[in-house]
Protein backbone atom coordinates (compact mmCIF):
# COMPACT_ATOMS: atom_id res chain seq x y z
CA UNK A 1 0.00 0.00 0.00
CA UNK A 2 1.17 3.50 -0.03
CA UNK A 3 1.53 5.05 -3.66
CA UNK A 4 0.67 8.27 -4.86
CA UNK A 5 0.00 9.86 -2.05
CA UNK A 6 2.19 13.03 -0.62
CA UNK A 7 3.05 12.91 3.32
CA UNK A 8 -0.30 13.01 5.15
CA UNK A 9 -0.15 16.19 6.58
CA UNK A 10 0.21 18.16 3.15
CA UNK A 11 -3.74 17.07 2.81
CA UNK A 12 -2.68 17.41 -1.33
CA UNK A 13 -5.70 15.22 -3.04
CA UNK A 14 -4.58 11.88 -3.46
CA UNK A 15 -2.72 11.61 -6.95
CA UNK A 16 -4.60 9.22 -9.37
CA UNK A 17 -2.74 6.74 -10.78
CA UNK A 18 -3.46 4.61 -13.95
CA UNK A 19 -4.16 1.10 -13.47
CA UNK A 20 -3.44 -1.49 -15.73
CA UNK A 21 -3.89 -5.30 -15.75
CA UNK A 22 -2.43 -8.30 -17.21
CA UNK A 23 -3.87 -11.95 -16.85
CA UNK A 24 -1.81 -14.87 -16.50
CA UNK A 25 -3.59 -18.37 -17.93
CA UNK A 26 -3.28 -21.18 -18.46
CA UNK A 27 -3.95 -24.82 -17.34
CA UNK A 28 -4.34 -26.40 -13.92
CA UNK A 29 -0.80 -26.33 -11.95
CA UNK A 30 0.65 -24.44 -14.48
CA UNK A 31 2.66 -22.12 -12.41
CA UNK A 32 0.17 -19.02 -12.43
CA UNK A 33 0.54 -18.18 -9.20
CA UNK A 34 4.32 -18.87 -9.07
CA UNK A 35 4.82 -16.67 -11.81
CA UNK A 36 2.71 -13.32 -9.88
CA UNK A 37 3.98 -14.09 -6.74
CA UNK A 38 8.17 -14.09 -8.55
CA UNK A 39 7.16 -10.64 -10.06
CA UNK A 40 4.66 -8.92 -7.70
CA UNK A 41 5.96 -6.59 -5.17
CA UNK A 42 3.20 -7.86 -3.05
CA UNK A 43 2.56 -11.41 -1.76
CA UNK A 44 0.07 -12.27 -4.43
CA UNK A 45 -3.34 -12.05 -2.64
CA UNK A 46 -6.32 -13.82 -3.40
CA UNK A 47 -9.49 -12.26 -3.82
CA UNK A 48 -12.62 -14.69 -3.90
CA UNK A 49 -15.77 -14.51 -5.58
CA UNK A 50 -19.12 -16.20 -4.76
CA UNK A 51 -20.86 -17.38 -7.60
CA UNK A 52 -24.80 -17.94 -7.11
CA UNK A 53 -27.55 -17.49 -9.01
CA UNK A 54 -27.26 -13.98 -9.21
CA UNK A 55 -24.15 -13.81 -10.74
CA UNK A 56 -24.41 -16.70 -13.26
CA UNK A 57 -24.89 -16.77 -16.78
CA UNK A 58 -28.77 -18.00 -17.31
CA UNK A 59 -27.54 -20.37 -20.19
CA UNK A 60 -25.32 -22.24 -17.98
CA UNK A 61 -27.50 -22.64 -15.23
CA UNK A 62 -28.72 -26.36 -16.40
CA UNK A 63 -27.59 -29.44 -14.84
CA UNK A 64 -27.03 -30.57 -11.54
CA UNK A 65 -25.11 -27.31 -9.80
CA UNK A 66 -27.69 -24.83 -10.66
CA UNK A 67 -28.35 -24.05 -6.88
CA UNK A 68 -25.11 -24.49 -5.71
CA UNK A 69 -22.86 -21.79 -4.67
CA UNK A 70 -19.22 -21.94 -5.48
CA UNK A 71 -16.50 -20.14 -4.53
CA UNK A 72 -13.98 -18.93 -7.05
CA UNK A 73 -10.64 -17.75 -5.94
CA UNK A 74 -8.16 -15.65 -8.38
CA UNK A 75 -4.87 -14.52 -7.09
CA UNK A 76 -3.14 -11.16 -7.78
CA UNK A 77 -0.13 -9.25 -7.51
CA UNK A 78 1.20 -5.80 -7.84
CA UNK A 79 3.93 -3.56 -9.66
CA UNK A 80 3.94 -0.14 -9.15
CA UNK A 81 5.54 1.26 -12.32
CA UNK A 82 5.67 4.69 -10.73
CA UNK A 83 3.67 7.15 -8.84
CA UNK A 84 1.55 7.52 -11.51
CA UNK A 85 1.01 4.03 -12.93
CA UNK A 86 0.11 0.48 -11.48
CA UNK A 87 0.50 -2.74 -13.38
CA UNK A 88 -1.56 -6.15 -11.80
CA UNK A 89 -1.54 -9.19 -12.86
CA UNK A 90 -4.06 -11.47 -12.09
CA UNK A 91 -4.07 -15.40 -12.58
CA UNK A 92 -7.13 -16.70 -13.58
CA UNK A 93 -9.07 -19.28 -12.21
CA UNK A 94 -7.42 -22.99 -14.08
CA UNK A 95 -11.33 -24.49 -13.94
CA UNK A 96 -12.59 -24.08 -17.43
CA UNK A 97 -16.05 -24.41 -16.16
CA UNK A 98 -15.72 -20.72 -14.40
CA UNK A 99 -14.84 -19.51 -18.13
CA UNK A 100 -16.88 -16.59 -17.42
CA UNK A 101 -15.49 -15.04 -14.76
CA UNK A 102 -12.68 -14.47 -17.36
CA UNK A 103 -15.07 -12.20 -19.62
CA UNK A 104 -14.67 -9.72 -16.49
CA UNK A 105 -11.27 -10.07 -15.62
CA UNK A 106 -10.59 -9.77 -19.66
CA UNK A 107 -12.30 -6.73 -19.69
CA UNK A 108 -9.96 -3.97 -20.34
CA UNK A 109 -6.85 -6.25 -19.94
CA UNK A 110 -3.47 -5.11 -21.70
CA UNK A 111 -3.23 -8.21 -22.42
CA UNK A 112 -2.30 -11.69 -21.35
CA UNK A 113 0.41 -14.48 -20.69
CA UNK A 114 -0.67 -18.03 -21.13
CA UNK A 115 1.74 -20.58 -19.69
CA UNK A 116 2.11 -23.91 -21.04
CA UNK A 117 3.52 -26.89 -20.17
CA UNK A 118 5.34 -29.19 -22.98
CA UNK A 119 4.19 -32.21 -21.12
CA UNK A 120 0.04 -31.01 -21.35
CA UNK A 121 0.12 -28.39 -23.63
CA UNK A 122 -3.49 -29.47 -24.55
CA UNK A 123 -4.19 -27.47 -21.39
CA UNK A 124 -3.52 -24.48 -22.38
CA UNK A 125 -5.70 -24.58 -25.97
CA UNK A 126 -8.65 -22.95 -23.80
CA UNK A 127 -6.82 -20.13 -22.76
CA UNK A 128 -5.86 -19.16 -26.01
CA UNK A 129 -8.79 -19.69 -27.82
CA UNK A 130 -10.02 -17.76 -25.58
CA UNK A 131 -7.69 -14.43 -26.00
CA UNK A 132 -7.35 -15.52 -29.90
CA UNK A 133 -11.63 -14.48 -29.87
CA UNK A 134 -11.23 -11.93 -27.86
CA UNK A 135 -8.35 -10.39 -29.91
CA UNK A 136 -6.25 -10.19 -26.45
CA UNK A 137 -2.90 -9.77 -27.13
CA UNK A 138 -0.91 -12.58 -25.56
CA UNK A 139 2.17 -14.04 -25.17
CA UNK A 140 3.07 -17.94 -24.90
CA UNK A 141 5.20 -18.90 -22.17
CA UNK A 142 6.44 -22.81 -21.98
CA UNK A 143 6.82 -22.69 -18.13
CA UNK A 144 10.05 -25.07 -18.38
CA UNK A 145 9.28 -27.58 -15.61
CA UNK A 146 12.53 -29.40 -14.48
CA UNK A 147 11.37 -32.69 -15.44
CA UNK A 148 9.96 -31.89 -18.87
CA UNK A 149 11.52 -32.61 -22.09
CA UNK A 150 12.85 -29.27 -23.69
CA UNK A 151 11.34 -28.32 -26.86
CA UNK A 152 12.46 -25.00 -28.80
CA UNK A 153 9.80 -22.13 -29.06
CA UNK A 154 9.24 -22.97 -32.27
CA UNK A 155 8.15 -26.18 -32.04
CA UNK A 156 5.94 -25.57 -29.31
CA UNK A 157 4.18 -22.71 -31.67
CA UNK A 158 3.43 -25.39 -34.39
CA UNK A 159 2.15 -27.49 -31.76
CA UNK A 160 -0.38 -24.77 -30.64
CA UNK A 161 -1.22 -23.30 -34.31
CA UNK A 162 0.06 -20.12 -33.46
CA UNK A 163 -0.37 -17.18 -35.46
CA UNK A 164 3.28 -15.82 -36.32
CA UNK A 165 3.07 -12.49 -34.81
CA UNK A 166 2.07 -14.16 -31.18
CA UNK A 167 5.32 -14.42 -29.20
CA UNK A 168 6.33 -18.01 -27.83
CA UNK A 169 8.94 -17.49 -24.75
CA UNK A 170 10.69 -20.11 -22.25
CA UNK A 171 10.54 -19.48 -19.23
CA UNK A 172 10.74 -20.35 -15.47
CA UNK A 173 8.01 -19.06 -13.82
CA UNK A 174 9.89 -18.73 -10.14
CA UNK A 175 12.82 -16.30 -11.34
CA UNK A 176 11.91 -12.52 -11.09
CA UNK A 177 13.79 -11.90 -14.46
CA UNK A 178 12.00 -14.33 -16.37
CA UNK A 179 8.87 -13.45 -14.97
CA UNK A 180 9.33 -10.17 -15.91
CA UNK A 181 10.71 -10.72 -19.33
CA UNK A 182 7.63 -12.58 -20.19
CA UNK A 183 5.75 -9.27 -19.02
CA UNK A 184 7.70 -7.20 -20.86
CA UNK A 185 6.76 -9.15 -24.23
CA UNK A 186 3.25 -9.04 -23.72
CA UNK A 187 3.12 -5.10 -23.33
CA UNK A 188 5.45 -5.50 -26.85
CA UNK A 189 3.01 -7.38 -28.25
CA UNK A 190 0.35 -5.15 -27.54
CA UNK A 191 1.92 -1.84 -28.43
CA UNK A 192 2.61 -4.02 -31.85
CA UNK A 193 -0.88 -4.86 -31.92
CA UNK A 194 -2.02 -2.16 -31.51
CA UNK A 195 -0.48 -0.13 -34.39
CA UNK A 196 -1.43 -2.88 -36.83
CA UNK A 197 -4.91 -2.76 -35.59
CA UNK A 198 -5.68 0.91 -35.05
CA UNK A 199 -9.51 1.69 -33.69
CA UNK A 200 -11.48 0.04 -35.98
CA UNK A 201 -14.38 1.30 -34.08
CA UNK B 1 -34.07 -6.69 -4.55
CA UNK B 2 -36.16 -7.96 -2.13
CA UNK B 3 -35.01 -7.97 1.83
CA UNK B 4 -36.30 -12.25 2.38
CA UNK B 5 -33.22 -13.76 4.22
CA UNK B 6 -34.78 -17.20 2.03
CA UNK B 7 -35.45 -17.16 -1.72
CA UNK B 8 -36.12 -19.73 -4.00
CA UNK B 9 -32.17 -20.82 -4.04
CA UNK B 10 -32.25 -21.01 -0.18
CA UNK B 11 -30.36 -19.25 2.82
CA UNK B 12 -28.45 -16.29 1.66
CA UNK B 13 -25.09 -16.78 1.11
CA UNK B 14 -23.61 -15.22 4.73
CA UNK B 15 -21.47 -12.30 3.60
CA UNK B 16 -23.91 -11.06 1.38
CA UNK B 17 -26.04 -10.34 4.57
CA UNK B 18 -24.11 -7.28 5.00
CA UNK B 19 -25.34 -6.24 2.23
CA UNK B 20 -28.93 -7.06 2.69
CA UNK B 21 -29.31 -9.75 0.28
CA UNK B 22 -27.93 -7.11 -2.36
CA UNK B 23 -25.53 -8.87 -4.84
CA UNK B 24 -25.32 -5.60 -7.39
CA UNK B 25 -24.56 -1.97 -6.50
CA UNK B 26 -27.44 0.09 -6.84
CA UNK B 27 -25.17 2.91 -7.65
CA UNK B 28 -25.78 3.60 -11.59
CA UNK B 29 -25.17 -0.58 -13.00
CA UNK B 30 -21.34 -0.22 -14.31
CA UNK B 31 -19.86 -2.96 -12.38
CA UNK B 32 -16.16 -1.84 -10.71
CA UNK B 33 -13.66 -2.82 -12.55
CA UNK B 34 -11.25 -5.01 -10.11
CA UNK B 35 -8.36 -2.64 -10.58
CA UNK B 36 -11.15 0.65 -10.34
CA UNK B 37 -9.19 2.97 -7.62
CA UNK B 38 -11.43 3.48 -4.42
CA UNK B 39 -10.35 6.92 -3.50
CA UNK B 40 -11.51 8.82 -0.45
CA UNK B 41 -10.00 12.39 0.24
CA UNK B 42 -8.83 13.30 3.52
CA UNK B 43 -11.44 14.56 5.81
CA UNK B 44 -11.69 18.22 5.45
CA UNK B 45 -9.26 20.74 6.98
CA UNK B 46 -10.99 20.25 10.33
CA UNK B 47 -9.59 16.81 11.30
CA UNK B 48 -6.82 17.66 14.02
CA UNK B 49 -3.29 17.34 12.53
CA UNK B 50 -2.02 16.18 15.91
CA UNK B 51 -1.54 12.59 15.19
CA UNK B 52 -3.66 11.62 18.08
CA UNK B 53 -5.84 9.35 15.38
CA UNK B 54 -4.19 7.30 13.03
CA UNK B 55 -4.11 7.90 9.46
CA UNK B 56 -7.33 7.32 8.10
CA UNK B 57 -9.41 6.73 11.11
CA UNK B 58 -12.66 7.74 11.29
CA UNK B 59 -13.26 10.70 13.48
CA UNK B 60 -15.71 10.02 15.89
CA UNK B 61 -18.33 12.39 15.37
CA UNK B 62 -18.12 11.04 11.58
CA UNK B 63 -18.55 7.51 12.73
CA UNK B 64 -21.31 8.42 14.70
CA UNK B 65 -23.42 10.50 12.15
CA UNK B 66 -22.87 7.18 9.86
CA UNK B 67 -23.41 4.51 12.40
CA UNK B 68 -26.73 6.75 12.82
CA UNK B 69 -27.73 5.84 9.53
CA UNK B 70 -28.44 2.17 9.55
CA UNK B 71 -27.66 1.18 6.35
CA UNK B 72 -23.84 1.62 7.09
CA UNK B 73 -21.88 -1.78 8.54
CA UNK B 74 -18.21 -1.94 10.06
CA UNK B 75 -16.85 -3.39 6.98
CA UNK B 76 -18.10 0.13 5.47
CA UNK B 77 -15.77 2.23 7.97
CA UNK B 78 -13.06 -0.42 7.37
CA UNK B 79 -12.93 0.43 3.56
CA UNK B 80 -13.26 4.49 4.05
CA UNK B 81 -10.29 4.15 6.53
CA UNK B 82 -8.21 1.94 4.04
CA UNK B 83 -9.10 4.40 1.41
CA UNK B 84 -7.55 7.30 3.26
CA UNK B 85 -4.46 5.89 3.56
CA UNK B 86 -3.94 5.64 -0.02
CA UNK B 87 -6.11 4.72 -2.86
CA UNK B 88 -6.60 0.89 -3.35
CA UNK B 89 -7.86 -1.30 -5.76
CA UNK B 90 -11.60 -3.21 -5.81
CA UNK B 91 -9.40 -6.83 -5.98
CA UNK B 92 -6.47 -5.21 -2.98
CA UNK B 93 -9.73 -4.39 -0.61
CA UNK B 94 -11.85 -7.56 -1.16
CA UNK B 95 -8.13 -9.51 -0.52
CA UNK B 96 -7.43 -7.11 2.80
CA UNK B 97 -11.31 -6.88 4.17
CA UNK B 98 -11.20 -11.10 3.13
CA UNK B 99 -14.30 -10.74 1.90
CA UNK B 100 -16.05 -11.94 -1.83
CA UNK B 101 -15.66 -9.30 -4.60
CA UNK B 102 -19.18 -8.83 -5.00
CA UNK B 103 -19.86 -8.06 -1.39
CA UNK B 104 -17.13 -5.23 -1.62
CA UNK B 105 -18.32 -3.95 -4.99
CA UNK B 106 -21.91 -3.22 -3.10
CA UNK B 107 -20.03 -1.69 0.15
CA UNK B 108 -18.19 0.65 -2.15
CA UNK B 109 -20.87 1.38 -3.68
CA UNK B 110 -22.93 2.40 -1.07
CA UNK B 111 -19.64 4.98 -0.46
CA UNK B 112 -20.05 6.32 -3.60
CA UNK B 113 -23.82 7.10 -3.10
CA UNK B 114 -23.04 9.16 0.51
CA UNK B 115 -20.14 11.19 -1.83
CA UNK B 116 -17.63 9.39 0.78
CA UNK B 117 -15.47 7.78 -1.70
CA UNK B 118 -15.18 7.96 -5.64
CA UNK B 119 -13.77 5.56 -8.02
CA UNK B 120 -11.56 6.31 -11.00
CA UNK B 121 -12.42 4.61 -14.27
CA UNK B 122 -9.44 2.24 -15.75
CA UNK B 123 -9.04 2.45 -19.16
CA UNK B 124 -11.88 1.49 -21.09
CA UNK B 125 -12.61 -1.61 -22.29
CA UNK B 126 -11.44 -2.38 -25.70
CA UNK B 127 -8.84 0.44 -25.61
CA UNK B 128 -5.63 0.22 -25.10
CA UNK B 129 -3.64 3.04 -23.05
CA UNK B 130 -1.71 5.48 -25.07
CA UNK B 131 1.65 4.19 -26.89
CA UNK B 132 3.88 6.56 -24.63
CA UNK B 133 2.31 4.47 -20.90
CA UNK B 134 3.06 1.03 -22.43
CA UNK B 135 6.38 2.30 -23.33
CA UNK B 136 6.75 3.40 -19.41
CA UNK B 137 5.44 0.08 -18.75
CA UNK B 138 7.83 -1.31 -20.94
CA UNK B 139 10.49 0.98 -19.11
CA UNK B 140 9.45 -0.10 -15.87
CA UNK B 141 9.66 -4.02 -16.00
CA UNK B 142 13.07 -3.23 -17.70
CA UNK B 143 13.87 -1.68 -14.65
CA UNK B 144 12.68 -3.96 -11.96
N1 LIG C 1 10.32 -27.02 -11.41
C1 LIG C 1 9.47 -26.02 -11.54
N2 LIG C 1 8.40 -26.01 -10.73
C2 LIG C 1 7.50 -25.00 -10.87
C3 LIG C 1 7.70 -23.98 -11.80
N3 LIG C 1 6.64 -23.13 -11.74
C4 LIG C 1 5.83 -23.62 -10.78
N4 LIG C 1 6.35 -24.75 -10.24
C5 LIG C 1 5.72 -25.56 -9.19
O1 LIG C 1 4.53 -26.12 -9.71
C6 LIG C 1 3.49 -26.13 -8.76
C7 LIG C 1 2.24 -25.42 -9.25
O2 LIG C 1 2.53 -24.04 -9.41
P1 LIG C 1 1.40 -22.92 -9.20
O3 LIG C 1 2.07 -21.62 -9.41
O4 LIG C 1 0.69 -23.13 -7.94
O5 LIG C 1 0.44 -23.25 -10.39
P2 LIG C 1 -0.96 -22.59 -10.73
O6 LIG C 1 -1.04 -22.49 -12.21
O7 LIG C 1 -1.16 -21.33 -9.97
O8 LIG C 1 -1.96 -23.69 -10.20
P3 LIG C 1 -3.55 -23.60 -10.03
O9 LIG C 1 -3.86 -22.23 -9.53
O10 LIG C 1 -3.85 -24.67 -9.05
O11 LIG C 1 -4.12 -23.89 -11.38
C8 LIG C 1 4.08 -25.50 -7.49
O12 LIG C 1 4.47 -26.53 -6.65
C9 LIG C 1 5.27 -24.72 -8.01
O13 LIG C 1 6.28 -24.62 -7.04
C10 LIG C 1 8.86 -24.02 -12.64
O14 LIG C 1 9.12 -23.16 -13.47
N5 LIG C 1 9.70 -25.06 -12.45
MG1 LIG D 1 -2.76 -20.75 -8.69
Amino acid sequence: MGFGRSERGGRTAPAEPVTLKILVAGGFGVGKTTLVGAVSEIKPLRTEELLTEASRPVDSTRGVEAKATTTVAMDFGRITINEALVLYLFGTPGQDRFWFLWDELATGALGAVVLADTRRLENSFAAIDYFERRSIPFTVAVNCFDDAERYPAETVREALDLDGAVPVLLCDARQRESARDVLISVVEHAMRSAARAPADM
Amino acid sequence: MTNRWFDDAGPVVRPYAMTRGRTRSSAKDAQLDLIALVIADSPDAAEPDDGSAAAGDLLPEEEDKLLADHSFVPEHFDILALCRRSPLSVAELAAELDLPVGVVRVLIGDLVEAGLVRVTRPVPPAELPDESILREVINGLRAL
